[in-house]
């Protein structure tokens, strides 16, 4: 044993004492796991407090002895509450996704699927006029004193008031259905795109555009092989915004128009019944549809990214 | 040294790490005549020909007159220096030669015709101070875009960004991307890009005015071979007065306000030259030329 070793003894060569660290998966995502449980807590406060006259009349009504565990207990588990626990939400999330086949009128799978399709109609429509448009004010300037106070008028006006005007002129030309919430929807989603587009397709260097006029590219070889690529972070950007208003715009689109299926019909028939539980249920469906939307528009946008060689 | 060159033992030894002309003698396409075949200067015939060139910019505080009646002739096959301070119209005189702006008065050929035809007919290369590549593209890609424009089938595009890419030095790293490569190499591609679709005149604004001094000094020698190699003409802006010297035939003294010609100095060293010839006193002559053209434009007064 050498001298060193002596002095220190074993202490030195024993494991510290292990302190407990979370896996991974868990520590990264700590900060936001802390909000939900925040929330959480606070969602139940709030159902406790806000149905609490509720079920104490409902008690009272009939009579009945109850303690407050009763109470508490009651708000938690009423049919139609003013505020419903996350639980509840859940289970009835759970029960409307999964104990109705996907066809039923019943399922949410169903509705979300029908207010999906409109979201995806109006997305590509409004994606595409947004590109459209963008294009046409980068190259020819009167378009950009002319057309772009129009395009920021028209999301002054509110969208609530201008869909049925739209579902009623195109249902007398005879289109009903799918289009008219794309329309509404695209209507919507154009305007990220179109802004942003602007920006991006205006955003090559003066030298990288002296470049292509040096080698008397012709104009849409310089919006193919510069304009364009050099927007598509630009583009991605909007495109994230656009997706979930277009999502937004076809849940509007179904609200005024008395539509049988779809989220937003779902919404409206719940609030028509007092069938809160089912409001909550589409509105959960919802986030859920919008979260995975923009996943996907954002996975799209990192292997785009590395497609194109930029710096990671 | 860069990593990739240790590892292929069988390439050429290079002559430095930031050379710009990779120095082989298997060169299987001459690019253009060498040197024996050059003729006097007076016999070639004028790659520009400028004529009471003024250019005139209207600005929010008035009219300044970057450039005002410059005459000047450029024989072909000539390596010419613009010097003068910033604001004597040397990069403005460039872009009016290569139909990037529009003389207000005077009138100037380019190969013989207008600029703007030549321009359409891609008779020369601009190189810019920075290297302007296309981040989204390798530096393949990047030198194989003119060619793209140009219309050029995609195995020739191929081949010649293969053979540019190796007259710059930067052949295996063709995959990689503009940010992964430094400063003078990236300048190296924008050259070799400028090179590969062959113009017969090299129109080069600053192009190493970004780079360090020893960078500079490599690529200086190097670029100077390259245009002996070749026989192209060169139109070359620099406000470095050793630069100038060093790399032209002909060195033009600009003075601002209004952007004009001084003096245009000869400047006859043998055409292989090398860094050494800085110190010696016919080039200190010569840069004390240039010195005395600047003072005399009052370039010094500031």
């Amino acid at each position: 044993m050498t001298s060193s070793a002596y002095l220190t003894g074993r202490a030195l060569h024993a494991p510290a004492p292990r302190r407990f660290r979370w896996p991974r998966w868990i520590a990264d995502r700590a900060p936001v796991l802390t909000i939900v449980l925040v929330l959480i807590v606070v969602w139940y406060v709030a159902a406790i407090l806000m149905n609490m006259t509720l079920v104490r009349g409902a008690f009272e009504r009939n009579d009945t002895a109850y303690s407050l565990m009763d109470l508490i207990a009651g708000t938690l588990d009423a049919e139609r509450p003013l505020v419903a626990a996350p639980h509840q939400v859940v289970l009835t999330f759970i029960d409307l996704v999964f104990d109705y086949p996907p066809d039923s009128p019943r399922s949410l799978l169903y509705h979300s699927w029908v207010t999906l399709s409109a979201t995806f109609v109006g997305f590509v429509l409004g994606t595409a006029f947004g590109i459209l448009l963008a294009v046409l004010i980068v190259h020819v300037r009167v378009l950009e004193k002319s057309l772009l106070p129009w395009i920021i008028c028209s999301q002054m006006v509110p969208i609530l008031a201008v869909a049925p005007i739209i579902i009623v002129v195109l249902g007398a030309i005879g289109l009903r259905g799918l289009l008219p919430k794309s329309l509404i929807s695209a209507y919507l989603c154009f305007f990220p795109v179109a802004i942003g587009m602007v920006k991006g397709l205006s955003s090559p260097d003066p030298i990288q555009l002296d470049l292509m006029r040096t080698w008397s590219a012709t104009p849409l070889q310089v919006l193919w092989k510069l304009r364009l690529p050099a927007s598509v972070p630009y583009l991605f950007a909007s495109l994230k915004v656009a997706i979930t208003i277009s999502l937004v715009g076809a849940i509007v689109a179904e609200l005024p128009t008395g539509a049988q299926a779809g989220l937003g019909a779902r919404l409206l028939a719940g609030s028509y019944y007092g069938q809160t539980l089912q409001i909550w249920a589409a509105l959960l469906a919802a986030a859920l549809l919008a979260a995975i939307l923009v996943g996907i528009t954002g996975w799209a946008e990192r292997w785009a990214v590395r497609r194109m060689g930029m710096k990671p | 040294m860069p990593r990739w060159s240790a590892q292929k033992t069988y390439t050429a030894p290079r002559s430095a790490p930031e050379g710009l002309v990779h120095a082989t003698k298997s060169m299987h396409t001459p690019i253009a005549s060498g040197p024996e075949t050059r003729q006097p200067a007076e016999r070639r015939p004028l790659a520009v020909d400028a004529k009471g060139v003024s250019l005139t910019f209207e600005t929010s505080d008035g009219q300044v007159e970057a450039l005002s009646k410059v005459d000047l002739q450029i024989a072909a096959g000539d390596f010419v220096s613009f010097i003068g301070p910033s604001g004597c119209g040397k990069t403005t005189l460039l872009r009016v030669i290569a139909d990037l702006e529009q003389p207000s008065a005077g009138t100037i050929a380019v190969n013989g015709v207008t600029p703007d035809e030549a321009r359409l007919k891609r008779h020369y290369g601009y190189i810019f101070q920075a290297p302007a590549l296309y981040p989204w593209r390798t530096i393949e890609r990047n030198v194989m875009l003119p060619l793209e424009i140009m219309g050029i089938p995609a195995e020739e595009r191929k081949a010649r960004a293969a053979r540019y890419l190796a007259l710059v030095n930067l052949s295996g790293f063709e995959r990689k991307f503009p940010w992964q490569l430094s400063g003078g190499m990236q300048q190296r591609a924008s050259i070799a890009r400028a090179l590969s679709f062959e113009p017969a005149l090299l129109l080069m604004d600053e192009p190493f005015g970004a780079l360090d001094e020893i960078v500079r000094d490599h690529l200086n020698e190097q670029l100077l071979r390259l245009w002996n190699q070749t026989g192209k003409t060169v139109v070359f802006v620099t406000h470095s007065i050793p630069e100038a010297v060093f790399l032209s035939t002909k060195i033009v003294v600009m003075s601002p306000r209004p952007g004009r010609i001084i003096d245009v100095i000869a400047c006859d060293f043998p055409r292989e030259r090398t860094l050494e010839i800085r110190e010696t006193p016919e080039f200190l002559k010569i840069a004390q030329r240039v010195r005395m053209g600047l003072r005399s434009g009052h370039s010094y007064d500031e």
